[in-house]
């Protein structure tokens, strides 16, 4: 345990820690609040987080963006990137095709929001759950014998 | 709607045309810089989003027809899967740009790049401004005071 | 070590933001700070030498998202009922999950370390051949069209497949077809 509680250590994975924070905190609002339209708040909130500690994992220490310079023909200047360190570019590419796609899955929620809307008139998990509730319980009051007695 | 905020519209008439100048750059320019056809393709929808929100959707949809806008999101894929079946008739592996110019392979990269660039922006465009479109075409259930 | 400083603001700035997000009921407010958190995103994303993604979310995250937001809640409705339930089932959840999470960021690596075993193979070989084989001056773009060119091409055809999903469900074509077929009866 004492390994862990050093100066050292603590610094290189203060920053672990406080993406989990953030990646907790959209979860809470996912778990905890009933509105729909919040949960894809949190959704967000959950997501951004996990990009960000998946970029931090391309970050090194004195490195720089990975673009390169140019020389005065536009091809890339191999003697001015002797030296330089740059950061790991494979993070980047993954996470920036993420992020278009996370909006456009959040877009495909957030019209399911308005359909839930349109049949239910609220948005509001535990008022759909009471009202899929009644309609099931007068299913069976009105085809229970039909089907079996089940009312 | 359309003859109240005077700032709004003369501010929105001189914004749009920069942000589609803007988009541009960061679509053709991606090469060299930070940017490239993802973030090109949102620029470019924001340039609709907000000409449709000031001006409302009836006049946006003068611009930019619903029908065009189908077009455009399958139009993006096809460009970009088609360069790849043309490398493969060329007989090159699939999405191998050096098909493109085998006389001088980084050329065809350059190029090849260029053109998916341009094949995601299209894509991404159409389906920003499809989704928006869809969202604005349903009555709001509430009322400006209810904000 | 000035880097560090600035990540430390940023993210207990997002962190700030974030718990106003589980306050909020106006979901107006809600959503304007959600745009915030994603532009205080940005602002890491920059720090952590991340530019195309930073300027990415800017655009994404602060533009269209709050859009989106903003017309979905004009179509529902703008202020968030209280749960009945008690918050503390969900704390627990939480903490336990984020315990986890800790436990597993004990064996990474440091932040920032060259040496990490992400930085060694693949990554580094993209720096490396680069400038050789596309000689462009941003990797990030060679990487994306050239390299994995069939991820990109898989991520246009899943925005693709989102933006028909969307339509299939709001825009309401057959309806609009119907109202046209009863005007040309009447």
């Amino acid at each position: 345990m004492s390994q862990f509680l050093n100066f050292q250590f603590l610094a290189g994975h203060a920053h672990y820690l406080l993406f989990i924070l953030l990646m907790m905190t959209g979860l809470f609002i996912v778990v905890d609040k009933t509105n729909l339209v919040k949960k894809i708040v949190g959704l967000n909130i959950f997501q951004v987080s996990v990009f960000m500690f998946y970029v931090s994992i391309g970050k090194v220490n004195g490195g720089t963006a990975p673009i390169f310079p140019m020389d005065a023909k536009y091809h890339v200047d191999k003697e001015a990137m002797i030296g330089v360190a740059y950061s790991n570019p494979l993070p980047h590419v993954l996470i920036l095709t993420a992020i278009v796609v996370g909006i456009a899955t959040t877009s495909l929620g957030l019209a399911l929001i308005v359909r839930i809307r349109e049949s239910f008139d609220t948005i509001d998990e535990e008022d759909i759950l009471s009202i899929e509730l009644q309609m099931t319980y007068d299913d069976n009051r009105k085809y229970g014998d039909a089907m079996g007695g089940l009312s | 709607m359309i003859y109240q905020h005077l700032i709004l519209r003369v501010v929105t008439k001189m914004l749009v045309g920069t942000i589609i100048l803007f988009a541009l750059y960061v679509q053709f320019h991606g090469d060299f810089s930070p940017g490239g056809g993802f973030q090109a393709g949102v620029i470019m929808s924001v340039a609709f989003i907000i000409y449709g929100i000031v001006f409302g959707l009836r006049t946006v949809k003068k611009v930019y027809p619903e029908w065009l806008v189908h077009k455009t999101m399958a139009l993006g894929v096809l460009i970009f899967a088609g360069t790849g079946i043309a490398s493969m008739i060329m007989g090159y592996d699939f999405l191998d740009y050096d098909a493109l110019s085998p006389d001088d392979p980084v050329a065809g990269q350059h190029l090849g790049l260029l053109i998916i660039e341009f094949g995601v922006g299209v894509t991404v465009t159409g389906v920003m401004v499809a989704i928006y479109y869809a969202f604005a075409g349903r009555n709001p259930s509430i009322s400006d005071k209810d904000w | 070590m000035t880097d560090t400083f600035i990540n430390i603001i940023l993210l207990s700035m997002l962190t700030v933001t974030a718990l106003a997000i589980v306050r909020m009921d106006r979901l107006f407010a809600v959503v304007m700070l959600s745009g915030v958190f994603s532009l205080l995103s940005a602002l890491l994303f920059v720090t952590l030498d991340a530019v195309d993604v930073a300027f990415t979310e800017a655009a994404v995250g602060a533009g269209i998202s709050t859009v989106l937001l903003l017309g979905t809640i004009a179509l529902t409705k703008p202020v968030e009922k209280r749960p009945r339930h008690t918050a503390l089932i969900p704390f627990i959840v939480v903490c336990v999950t984020g315990a986890a999470l800790v436990y597993g960021t004990l064996d990474m690596p440091a932040f920032g370390d060259p040496n990490a075993p992400a930085q060694l193979h693949v990554g580094s070989d993209y720096l490396a051949r680069t400038p050789d084989d596309i000689d462009i001056p941003n990797v990030v773009t060679a990487i994306l069209g050239s390299y994995r060119g069939y991820d990109t091409l898989g991520e246009t055809a899943v925005v693709f497949t989102a933006g028909i999903g969307v339509l299939l469900l709001l825009s309401g074509l057959r309806r609009r077809r119907e109202d046209e077929e009863e005007e040309d009866q009447a």
